[in-house]
């Protein structure tokens, strides 16, 4: 393998002046973890880029790995060398021979040593003649190249690259603070989770089970979103929340029309409470707007009011293909799809207010006594960290 | 001792089997069942399909399980026909192939398919322009074994696989029944759109078998029921030989990555040993895959040397029950070109990583001494 380098640019992150060293140190760190089962990678920081010294490891898994990580701009493979004409031609060569489809070729230098004796402009032509020189069948074109080489000359070495892989973009997790996610176990709330943590916010999550009325398979299905979704941040807290009781006293107490509605505000009531508890400052819900009864207009607004934090709803304008292919991208569809009931599809009643009115949700709430209720829940909160440290596996013998 | 026929099935590993008994004792449940025993099941096969996804490097939805390679030939084959008959109705494949993808495919024929059988060279391997030239807009279906069981050889199947990849109705199927362990058969990006694995020529349990099917790949289902398995194939799952299954794939995979050479070490000092006896002709190329040497003893009938080596203890195969219509003669042999008393004297020695190099000098030995008794017999 020629390439001994793999170079990570930053996104987003270069525009943030003052935070930058902040975001810089989490992206690490982010990265760090996620390459922990290589040892023999060495990963090094600078203003405005990461190298990671391959050692002879095989650079595929690491760009694969790389590219799911939030605040990765873009990666290349990279030969490093030192700043000699002699050293950086024939690296070039090498790179040029590796793209074995293209057939035209391009150079770009950089040079932010101005010790280099040479300009840029002047470094293309000799760099470029070298290389004409010395291969058949490749011609420059500088307008639509199918390879580019770029040669960044630095006072530690000199940088050459061929191809700029894509990476997610974003901002590293953990360097926005952390939200609440109501996560149910359908579609929408891990993509809405997803997305949070491409804004740099870390996740814990809530979910409300109602055994028997919703089943262990169903409980289950959270925990594996929520363990898929540790794979683009770092480790997430899943509270299982009994909610059978208290969903059973609205069921009876509210009138039918209106149940729905009550329902979701003592969700939010409690995610609120274990927000406070855990230093969180806002939620997140994977609502879009109209999909159901609960997330119209009115119901939004009827819902919410239980609530003075940031709801945040990072799904409210996308439609449901475009949430499906990001769940697909992501690979939680198919535990999405898992054909279980979620928290939110029993007891919902056959013709929920589309439009309820406040003053009359208040009403009906103000006759029911949830506080003893909500202090039971409160203590009897399940508390999962992803991923498991110390995975019991019962199975593990069989496989 | 000596076991020498791994490629009609090998010893099921001891850990396989005991993950077998565990499973169908303790998670006897129902996948299927909502209640937390069938959960138990259900989580036991999701992680079966994970880890045979992990092992070929694919989808853990792109895994599905069977009963073995027959199974899977037939659903492969079968199930793309049917499927996409509208598209044509040309199928193909070679002579050389099992007799589960060469029925399958004379089953089609009976139903208005039209089957091409590709014929080999002198190695039994086919050529990538013979394929080239034998595909039409008609061509729905190519289905080429990886190893033939018989004679060891290799088919080009990664450059076959770049042909059809180019081809958008075309789906590529590989039997991979012999290969599976022993010789890599890398399947993303490889063109190759169905690929059979059976559990018990890999120290797994009969009855147990995976077909790989590219993830939006369609197929006609032999078993209607259920709806298991995403549709492909209904039937309750066998969780316990599912699970069982990934275990043997496991065991294999880390054989064929720390035993790479041992096989290729068995097969040169069998080749030298048989090569001294004068009776012998080997019928495999060098440099086919090492588990399996199959030669002749022209003049012998291979059932009769076969028995006396059983006398023995020392098991080897002679051809595989097959569809050439002359009953005695190996139509894998026939299709390679060798004379009628070739073919029809033909035996198969096939390996497992278990053999051992003193296991090799004995059955040589003991085969020279057999030839000896037989030819006084006959003389």
């Amino acid at each position: 393998m020629l390439y001994d380098h793999i170079l990570i640019r930053y996104g987003e992150l270069s525009l943030k002046n003052k935070n930058r060293k902040k975001f810089i140190y989490q992206l690490h760190e982010n990265v760090r973890t996620k390459l922990i089962n290589y040892p023999e990678l060495k990963i090094k920081n600078s203003r405005d880029r990461m190298t990671i010294l391959l050692n002879g490891q095989d650079p595929e898994p690491i760009i694969e790995a790389c590219q799911t990580i939030y605040g990765v701009q873009s990666l290349s493979l990279a030969i490093k060398v030192d700043n000699d004409t002699e050293q950086i031609k024939h690296a070039a060569l090498q790179a040029l021979k590796e793209a074995t489809d293209a057939r035209t070729f391009k150079i770009t230098t950089k040079r932010a040593d101005k010790d280099f004796p040479i300009g840029s402009q002047e470094f293309n032509h000799v760099i470029g003649s070298h290389l004409l020189t010395n291969t058949e069948d490749y011609t420059v074109d500088v307008h639509h190249p199918d390879v580019e080489l770029h040669i960044d000359i630095r006072k530690q070495g000199t940088y050459i690259t061929s191809t700029r892989i894509k990476g997610a973009g974003g901002l590293p997790v953990g360097s926005a603070g952390k939200t609440l996610l109501l996560l149910s176990g359908g579609l929408d709330s891990p993509v809405a989770g997803y997305l949070m943590m491409g804004r740099g916010v870390k996740l814990e999550a809530v979910h409300f089970h109602s055994p028997p009325y919703t089943s262990e398979a169903a409980k289950q299905k959270v925990l594996d979103l929520a363990d898929r979704l540790t794979f683009f941040g770092n480790e997430i807290k899943v509270h299982i929340v009994p909610f059978t009781a208290l969903q059973q006293k609205i069921h009876r107490e509210i009138p039918y029309g209106y149940s729905m509605t009550v329902m979701r505000r003592m969700m939010l009531k409690i995610s609120e409470k274990i927000a406070a508890k855990e230093n969180i400052l806002s939620l997140t819900t994977g609502e879009s707007l109209g999909q159901v009864a609960s997330q119209t207009m009115e119901s939004m607004h009827a819902i919410n009011e239980v609530t003075n934090y940031p709801l945040l709803r990072p799904l409210v304008s996308m439609d449901k293909e475009a949430i499906i292919r990001i769940s697909q991208q992501i690979d939680t569809y198919d535990i999405s799809t898992r054909p279980y009931e979620d928290c939110c599809t029993v007891f919902v009643p056959n013709a929920p207010k589309t439009k309820p009115k406040l003053d009359k949700v208040k009403y009906f709430e103000g006759l029911m006594d949830v506080e003893g209720d909500i202090t039971d829940i409160m203590n009897d909160i399940e508390t999962i960290t992803f991923p498991l440290k110390q995975e019991k596996d019962t199975f593990a013998d069989l496989f | 001792m000596i076991y020498f026929d791994n490629s009609a099935t090998t010893k099921p590993d001891p850990s396989v089997l005991e993950s077998f008994l565990q499973i169908s004792q303790k998670y006897y449940g129902n996948p299927s069942s909502v209640h937390r025993f069938g959960l138990e099941a259900e989580t036991l096969l999701r992680k079966a399909h994970e880890q045979a996804a992990e092992i070929l490097r694919v989808t853990s939805s792109e895994i599905i399980f069977t009963s073995g390679g027959t199974e899977g030939n037939n659903t492969a084959i079968k199930g793309i026909a049917l499927a996409h008959q509208n598209r044509g109705n040309h199928i193909i494949t070679t002579q050389i192939e099992h007799p589960s993808v060469l029925e399958a495919c004379h089953s089609l024929e009976t139903l208005g398919f039209d089957v091409t059988y590709l014929p080999v060279n002198e190695h039994g391997t086919v050529d990538v322009k013979d394929v080239k030239q034998a595909l039409t807009d008609k061509t729905i279906l190519v289905s080429i074994m990886h190893i033939n069981n018989e004679l060891g050889s290799i088919q080009p199947i990664e450059a076959i696989g770049q042909l059809i990849k180019k081809r958008p109705t075309t789906y590529f199927h590989v039997d991979h029944v012999q290969g599976f362990g022993k010789q890599t058969l890398p399947l993303h990006d490889s063109g190759i759109d169905l690929c059979t694995i059976s559990g018990h020529k890999i120290h797994g349990l009969k009855g147990t078998g995976i077909l790989y099917v590219k993830k939006g790949t369609t197929l006609f289902s032999l078993f209607h029921g259920g709806n298991q398995q995403g549709n492909y194939r209904s039937g309750t799952e066998n969780v316990a030989g599912d699970v069982s299954l990934v275990k043997a794939m496991r065991l294999i995979k880390e054989q064929e990555i720390n035993s790479k050479n041992h096989l290729d070490e068995l097969n040169q000092l069998l080749r030298e040993l048989l090569q001294e006896i004068p009776e012998i002709m080997i019928n495999t190329s060098p440099s086919q895959a090492p588990q399996i040497l199959n030669f002749s003893i022209p003049g012998y009938k291979p059932e009769v040397i076969i028995h006396a080596l059983g006398e023995r203890e020392i098991f080897i195969s002679t051809k595989s029950a097959c569809s050439s219509k002359k009953p005695d003669e190996s139509a894998v042999l026939h299709a390679v070109g060798f004379s009628q008393e070739r073919s029809k004297s033909g035996l198969r020695v096939s390996l497992s990583y278990q053999n051992t190099k003193e296991e090799i000098e004995l059955f040589c030995r003991s085969l020279r001494k057999v030839i000896q008794q037989l030819s006084k017999v006959m003389g």
